[in-house]
């Protein structure tokens, strides 16, 4: 019971890595300039690598002869189980980058929490991950703080980017149940520390960016029990195409 | 009867595809050679998550070693210590130098923002007088740098701790 909860745990981590990878690939030859091509690719990279080492991880833990590639590219859209922030649209560059930024605060704090997991290869997954991590949010923060302390217009692309994807962000400190048992057998950590965390970073930066918080406290979610939205099926449409159109196929 | 002393030997010669004067030894992803039941297994760690090198690596070690009669073998990935960049040994920090990529400088605190990151000395003209480009370059591993000294840009293989 406690393997199969350990399995959802670890595929959630791996969704949310390999979905947000992909979108960040569509900015591949799109970037606003060559180094911010660049660098969103390389944080797409390590995002997919990370996905990688996490459906390994899954695949062992389920035991039912599935490689990554098979967890990867051969579900349905209920059987993912990423949050719906990670695979709204990329939008403008403000979007994408204060939906990174949304990400990678929460990401840092639960990989950090990860390393004490008594699950070594979840602590091992988590070592490597986390080094990446501090890179991306140092650049995410970076590039918020600009966009909102910029020009009045890239204010109000920031501004109106927090706008659209708060409504979204409550759904990363998601728990149900079987994750209860695991934070108390110290395989997982509390998902109300990550949120304190998270806040605090949030708070921060947006300050120093200039930017506010909206008032409204609507929230949207779904996407950790499989119910995603209509942005979904493209992804996976275009994400699923080559394992579909040649069944195994391998680079 | 191979000992562990002849493969490594062996791996002085495999070289990272993307790095190509530095061998994996240099680079510092063999953790460990050794045998278990009849089976060389050289244990291999990612330099970063999605490394797209480390398949070309695992080919390249296997092939290296059949062609030296060493069939028996296998690579295994291992996660678990984290790679950092102070496993780069000092030659192949030199080798890194020679080649143009400013090697890996201890670094303060990369969570600072707007930190302008370490000083890197130019691999052209040892000029401190250098500012970083962007924190992300041509590889996972490195940061663009540019010389404000002789205007030279180059790569500098960022640290990883």
């Amino acid at each position: 019971m406690q393997q199969d909860s350990l399995f959802e745990y670890v595929m959630r981590l791996s969704d949310d890595s390999l979905i947000l990878g992909q979108r960040l690939g569509e900015w591949c030859g799109h970037g606003p300039i060559l180094e911010e091509d660049i660098a969103i690719t390389n944080i797409a990279l390590d995002l997919i690598g990370q996905s990688i080492s996490l459906y390994d991880f899954a695949a062992e833990l389920e035991a039912k002869g599935r490689n990554h590639d098979q967890l990867a590219y051969l579900r349905y859209e209920n059987e993912y189980k990423n949050v719906l922030l990670v695979e709204q649209p990329n939008g403008d560059f403000a979007m994408t980058m204060l939906r990174q930024f949304f990400f990678d605060a929460f990401r840092l704090p639960l990989y950090e929490a990860l390393m004490q997991s008594r699950v070594a290869q979840l602590a091992a997954i988590a070592a490597k991950s986390v080094k990446e991590t501090r890179y991306h949010l140092k650049h995410s923060s970076e590039w918020v703080i600009r966009l909102g302390d910029g020009t009045e217009e890239s204010h109000m692309r920031a501004q109106a980017a927090i706008d659209h994807l708060w409504r979204y962000t409550n759904e990363l400190f998601y728990e149900n149940a079987h994750d209860q048992r695991l934070q108390e057998s110290g395989a997982v950590p509390l998902m109300s520390d990550i949120k304190e965390k998270w806040q605090k970073t949030v708070h921060e930066v947006l300050q120093e960016a200039t930017l506010q918080l909206p008032s409204n406290n609507w929230k949207f979610d779904g996407g950790r029990e499989g119910r995603h939205s209509e942005h979904m099926g493209y992804i996976l449409s275009d994400l699923q195409y080559m394992q579909r159109a040649y069944p195994n196929m391998e680079w | 009867m191979v000992e562990a002393a002849q493969i490594r030997l062996l791996l002085e010669q495999v070289n990272d595809p993307e790095i190509p004067v530095l061998s994996v030894l240099d680079l510092g992803v063999v953790q460990k050679i050794y045998l278990e039941a009849n089976q060389w297994i050289i244990e291999l760690t990612p330099t970063y998550s999605g490394c797209p090198a480390m398949q070309q690596i695992e080919a390249d070690i296997l092939s290296k070693l059949s062609e030296n009669g060493i069939e028996n073998a296998r690579v295994k990935h291992v996660l678990s210590p984290a790679w950092t960049t102070d496993w780069i040994s000092k030659e192949g920090r030199q080798k890194l130098l020679l080649y143009g990529i400013a090697p890996p400088v201890d670094e303060v605190d990369k969570s600072t923002l707007f930190a302008s990151g370490p000083t890197v000395n130019c691999p052209k003209c040892s000029s401190t007088n250098t500012r970083m480009v962007s924190l992300f370059g041509s590889t996972a591993c490195k940061a663009h740098y540019q010389c404000t000294e002789c205007l030279e840009p180059f790569d500098y293989f960022k640290c990883l701790k």
